[in-house]
């Protein structure tokens, strides 16, 4: 956690200021008992009420700069631990944007999602718990031992003694309870993984009769939970106890060596009383850090969470001297050779060696089995990932050599799942294009067949979209993220199975919009319609991460086992020709 | 699929004993519950076993407090006895003050004692309590219908267990006797001041109607700032969901420096109310303390005077002075827990809401076996409905004999999951009969009923485990052998091996170590390894491409040999050779017949099969 303080450098004055302020909120509240002791021993003493009145008008003085400091120091805390929060979430919400596949595949984009929000919330929360309340009781013991020894060297020393005493059991208690609470989370982790498992997987659960089984597996980890539970609680249920009877036992300490102090004439009632009121607040803080301390242990898992997203270095950087993507004149050009790459931890290599090349107003159609490596090619080709060997070319540049941006600035993505983002018709059109205007993105809509249900919508193009597109259908959803991509007039276009929720009429017509639309573009497309990959210029075939088969539709049926096969599959042999 | 459920959820505290200070809920939001002593008296009943335990816990909970409360009023006497001899110039009366510290001395450690054994005992019922009340979830959840999973939220769910249940969990551990405690802390400092002076308690205590009126005032305008920030972090956290969901699409439309630029705004906004939310509800603990300190002060000069005029003795002014510094103590510690209470209830209002649903109808007592079932199913003037107005099947007659394949066809939507359902029961049919090798269906056990069948689901379920497990799920006895063999036949084998720790590798937990091909190729093997009488594949290839559907077919065309057979599937290419089709539409069958005899009959399945293949296109195309 505490690496991740470095961020609250520009906060470092505040922080001295808040540690200032509540110095002087514990030395307010260390004066009333001294004033206190002055009533006693110089008021009641001499019977004196002038005097009396005129420290109780200085006691609400007092009282008053404490509050005062109190209030102003909770709030700089509020306002420091919360910017602190701000620039973290900052931070790791940019750093994550420059995240390729990898990293997100790596952590987890559910985890990625909670380090981001609930991780920083905990570790902000807890920032403002240690500058509100725990920095509180080193300082109220340092100012209570200067009083103390103000008021009395020789008593001070009880202090003194039970202080360390008191710490000591703290760590102890705390050192065991630790490893345990950690336990305990990892098993409440672990019976809410079984809870959601059984709730996703019901309907297999009762196909396969599994029902006891899993109840079973749920009933363990509710034991499990229990027990740890109650281990932490019971060492827990010490420490109260034990820390009150140190303190209650350290009044009586002061209370019998004070009476032989006072007996000796070295010390007077007034700051007897004084004395136990010291012993008591610089007690209660420290109560008040252990009942804080607590809270640590998991705060700090949540900052390690934290930590390991900042310390994740993308796979992928631009390159320090880039060139323009603007260079060169050529448009729509790609190029694959010899390209090799696996996915990160991997055995095998999901593409071999594969070369091909594409050019504008070409259509290139990719077939093969699932994980033969199609939607591969469009990840390596947009530089979601980077090939182990081999080289990829844009217009004739390396795309390593190009900036991201402008490599992904021609091309416009159509995604197998088809994401919109909440907002309205409009801006998820716009998304594919910053500065489109009106007509474009109507013409992009009509191109994708999507006026016809957008005009039904209510609002429009100004009707908003739920997230991730929920209330529209799979086929409309399909029809957007196709308009998103058109705006963008790109030179290469990728569909990977983009056309898979729409009905035939639909297909039909998008398809030949899209003829036209793209007839200067190179495009690439994955679909499982035989109709489709058949009228493609180019068909690759793609079996197990290797090149098995390139050619047109006649040409392949001719030379490719596997195209043959894929055919037949969805035609009989008669309707082939 | 699972994702959702994670998003935006707070994540569930430990039901630990001190996580939550006595200030968590001053001036938050409370949530209120509907029929408070309703729940009440049902949670108590949950506590019964518990009463004995209970009991003791009250009464070291009371000692422990009563004694705590007297020992200000002795540690005074030897106070009073140390002002008297020094006034007097004696020496001080050692032994009396020994006598004294020593009667404390016990009342403490006896104090502490009752206090560790009441905590000691409350946390075994507590989390005894909060266990049974997880069982009887667990044991509801066995028992709800499918019907009440697939009209409610996991994430709704989810959360009645594990946050509702720990809310209710620390409460218990902490809340009731804290408040026990408080109360009867409340009356005895009360009562202790009124013996020393009743004269100097009421003046003492006239700080605090203000205090009372200054912690609601905050906690008012508080209220309205945590809402905000409430929202502000719902903003933040959709946002962040929603990014971090499509970061693929920012990327590939270079949209990072947007998504940045918007995620600073609500970023913004979030600080700027949590900040102002976090400071006003911070304000509390401090004006409390000023409130207190007032008191404190009145009572140093007012009980002063009382001293110099002999009415009250000095002893008695210093127990006096701790009384008042503790009693607004209790006092605000009772308001933060009666909100800790209803919210509570609220919880527990929750879980009995889950607890109180409608059950499946029990097995019928008297059930009848099948042990050798050969695949006849029948369905008899069987109508069903999910929402009670609308009748989605009426009088469907439908004879299937062992060894047929059954296809059902049409668009999304149209029900074809629905016959399913009723066929394994997971939904109970309105009326008619369902039979199977002439048995009606609610004759048998559920879960003999169930075993008969072998299912593939387009949710590809898989669990955290390893590939080993996921595929014995349907079967735990496999040997590994069998298990090998229903991965060949499926085509899961190969890419299996090709992971890295092949068959031991761990599925994580949302089985994204996998592609959504490879799960079905997983699930497939899983049906397969039941070696079921009767087959129902729900869209189970509408995830792999054709390649791999017509390896995976090939694999089925084995395996459906002589098995009854259900196919539900999108593609009409895999059911052309199926005995029987079934066509639904807006939950009707509407054709029914073998696929020449439907083409024959140019309707519904006609167009449907011409709208997928546009096979006079793709002959022009091939020239």
């Amino acid at each position: 956690m505490i690496k991740l303080f470095r961020f609250l450098k520009p906060y470092s004055l505040t922080i001295a200021v808040i540690l200032l302020l509540v110095f002087f909120q514990s030395l307010a509240e260390l004066f009333l008992p001294t004033l206190m002791a002055d009533i006693v021993d110089e008021g009641i003493v001499l019977g004196n009420i002038e005097l009396i009145l005129r420290t109780g008008g200085i006691m609400l003085l007092v009282a008053l700069g404490g509050v005062i400091c109190t209030i102003l120091g909770s709030y700089f805390a509020s306002r420091t631990a919360m910017s602190f929060g701000k620039i973290l979430r900052s931070k790791v919400f940019t750093h994550v944007q420059a995240f390729t596949l990898h990293e997100f595949d790596q952590i987890g984009t559910a985890s990625l999602i909670t380090r981001t929000t609930n991780d920083i919330n905990q570790v902000q929360m807890v920032l403002l718990m240690i500058l509100r309340m725990m920095v509180h009781a080193p300082l109220m013991f340092v100012g209570g031992v200067i009083m103390a020894l103000s008021r009395d060297v020789q008593l001070s020393k009880s202090i003194v003694v039970v202080i360390p005493l008191i710490a000591l059991t703290i760590t102890i208690i705390m050192v065991r309870a630790i490893p345990l609470f950690k336990a305990m989370q990892l098993k409440l982790d672990r019976l809410n993984l079984v809870l959601r498992e059984n709730l996703t997987g019901i309907r297999v659960i009762r196909a396969f009769n599994q029902i006891a089984q899993e109840k079973k597996r749920l009933s363990e980890a509710n034991q499990d939970l229990t027990e740890t539970t109650i281990r932490v609680n019971k060492l827990i249920a010490v420490t109260m106890p034990v820390l009150m009877l140190s303190l209650n036992f350290t009044a009586i300490a002061v209370v019998w060596f004070g009476s032989a102090r006072i007996d000796s004439g070295n010390l007077q009632v007034g700051d007897l009383m004084a004395f136990l009121q010291y012993v008591m607040l610089i007690l209660f803080s420290l109560v008040m850090v252990t009942i804080m301390l607590v809270m640590i242990p998991r705060a700090s898992v949540s900052a390690e969470r934290i930590n390991q997203v900042l310390d994740t270095v993308p796979s992928i950087k631009d390159p320090a001297a880039v060139k323009a993507g603007k260079e060169s004149g050529r448009k729509g050009y790609v190029e694959f050779a010899n390209v090799t790459f696996s996915y990160p931890g991997a055995e095998k290599p999901a593409l071999k060696n594969l070369s091909f090349s594409a050019g504008p107003g070409e259509v290139t159609a990719l077939i093969g089995s699932t994980g033969s490596g199609k939607s591969t090619i469009f990840k390596l080709l947009l530089r979601f990932y980077d090939p182990d060997s081999g080289n990829i070319a844009v217009n004739g540049i390396d795309i390593g050599k190009l900036p991201q941006k402008d490599l992904r600035a021609w091309i416009g993505f159509v995604p197998q799942n088809t994401l919109l983002f909440s907002g309205t018709v409009t801006e998820n059109i716009r998304f594919g294009k910053q500065d489109a205007t009106s007509e474009e993105i109507y013409h992009a809509a009509t191109l994708a067949q999507a006026v016809d249900f957008i005009e039904e919508l209510p609002g429009r193009f100004e009707a908003i979209i739920d997230q991730g597109g929920a209330n529209l259908s799979g086929g409309q959803k399909q029809r957007l993220a196709i308009a998103r991509a058109l705006v963008r007039k790109p030179e290469i276009y990728i569909f990977d199975d983009s056309f898979s929720s729409l009905d035939f009429k639909t297909d039909a017509r998008l398809r030949s919009a899209l003829d036209q639309e793209t007839a200067n573009a190179t495009v690439f497309i994955i679909t499982q319609r035989v109709s489709t990959v058949s009228s493609a210029d180019r068909i690759i075939v793609l079996d197990d991460g290797c090149l098995s088969g390139i050619g047109n539709h006649q040409e392949l049926l001719d030379t490719s086992a596997v195209y043959r096969e894929i055919v037949y599959s969805q035609l009989s042999e008669e309707e082939i020709v | 699929m699972s994702k959702a459920a994670d998003f935006g959820r707070k994540p569930a505290l430990g039901p630990g004993t001190f996580g939550r200070g006595p200030m968590q809920a001053m001036g938050m939001p409370v949530e209120k519950p509907k029929n408070f002593k309703q729940t009440i008296k049902r949670l108590t009943g949950y506590l019964q076993p518990h009463r004995y335990r209970l009991m003791i816990v009250f009464l070291t909970a009371i000692l422990s407090t009563v004694f705590g409360t007297v020992s200000p009023k002795i540690m005074g006497l030897a106070t009073t006895s140390l002002f008297d001899s020094f006034m007097s110039k004696k020496p001080v009366d050692f032994s009396y003050i020994m006598q004294i510290l020593l009667t404390l001395g016990s009342l403490y450690l006896f104090s502490s004692l009752f206090s560790y054994l009441q905590q000691l005992i409350m946390v075994d019922v507590s989390q005894q309590t909060v266990y049974t009340m997880r069982e009887d979830i667990n044991r509801k959840l066995a028992r709800l219908p499918l019907r009440y999973f697939d009209s409610n939220a996991h994430g709704d769910l989810l959360s009645r267990v594990t946050n509702d249940v720990d809310n209710i969990s620390s409460t218990l551990q902490q809340s009731i006797t804290q408040l026990v405690t408080a109360l009867v802390s409340l009356i005895g400092i009360l009562v202790m001041m009124l013996i020393i002076s009743p004269l100097l308690t009421l003046v003492s205590l006239v700080v605090l109607p203000l205090s009372l009126l200054v912690t609601k005032a905050i906690a008012t305008r508080s209220q309205v700032y945590f809402a905000a920030q409430q929202n502000k972090l719902g903003d933040l956290n959709g946002q962040v969901e929603e990014m971090y969901t499509g970061h693929v699409l920012v990327k590939a439309f270079g949209r990072e420096g947007e998504a940045v630029k918007q995620f600073e705004i609500i970023n913004n906004q979030l600080y700027d109310a949590s900040w102002k939310a976090q400071f006003i509800s911070g304000i509390i603990m401090p004006l409390m303390i000023f409130i207190n300190n007032l008191g404190y002060v009145i009572v140093c000069v007012y009980g002063g005077i009382m001293v110099i005029r002999g009415s009250i003795t000095i002893g008695d002014m210093q127990a006096f002075i701790q009384y008042s510094k503790h009693f607004t103590y209790p006092i605000a510690q009772t308001t933060s827990i009666a909100n800790i209470l209803q919210s509570t209830v609220a919880s527990a209002e929750r879980v009995f809401e889950l607890l109180d649903e409608s059950e499946e109808k029990p097995d019928s007592l008297e059930t009848k076996t099948l042990p050798f079932p050969r695949g006849n199913i029948g369905f008899e003037k069987v109508s069903f409905r999910y929402i009670e107005d609308t009748p989605l099947i009426d009088d469907l007659n439908l004879e299937v004999k062992a060894g047929q394949t059954v296809a059902i066809v049409g668009p999304t939507g149209a029900g074809k999951t629905t016959l399913v359902n009723l066929l394994m029961r997971f939904y109970d049919i309105d009326s008619g009969s369902i039979t199977i090798d002439g048995m009606k269906i609610n004759e048998l056990k559920r879960g003999d009923l169930r075993n008969i069948f072998g299912m593939v689901l387009q949710d590809t379920w898989l669990f955290n485990g390893t590939i080993w497990d996921n595929i014995a799920y349907s079967r735990p006895d496999a040997t590994k052998e069998e298990i090998c063999h229903a991965a060949k036949i499926s085509n899961a084998d190969h890419f299996i091996r090709t992971l890295p720790e092949g068959y031991d590798t761990v599925l994580n937990e949302e089985a994204s170590n996998i592609s959504q091909g490879q799960k079905q190729l997983l699930t497939i093997a899983r049906a397969i390894l039941a070696n079921p009488a009767v087959l129902i594949l729900d869209e189970a290839t509408s995830n792999v491409d054709s390649r791999t559907e017509l390896l995976i077919q090939k694999a089925m065309g084995e395996l459906m040999k002589g098995r009854t057979s259900f196919v539900i599937a999108h593609r009409l290419s895999t059911i052309r050779h199926a005995d029987l089709i079934l066509v639904m539409n807006e939950g009707k069958i509407i054709e029914k017949g073998n696929h020449a005899e439907l083409i024959a009959r140019s309707g519904f399945y006609t167009e449907l099969y011409n709208s997928q293949f546009n096979h006079s296109n793709a002959a022009n195309q091939a020239r």
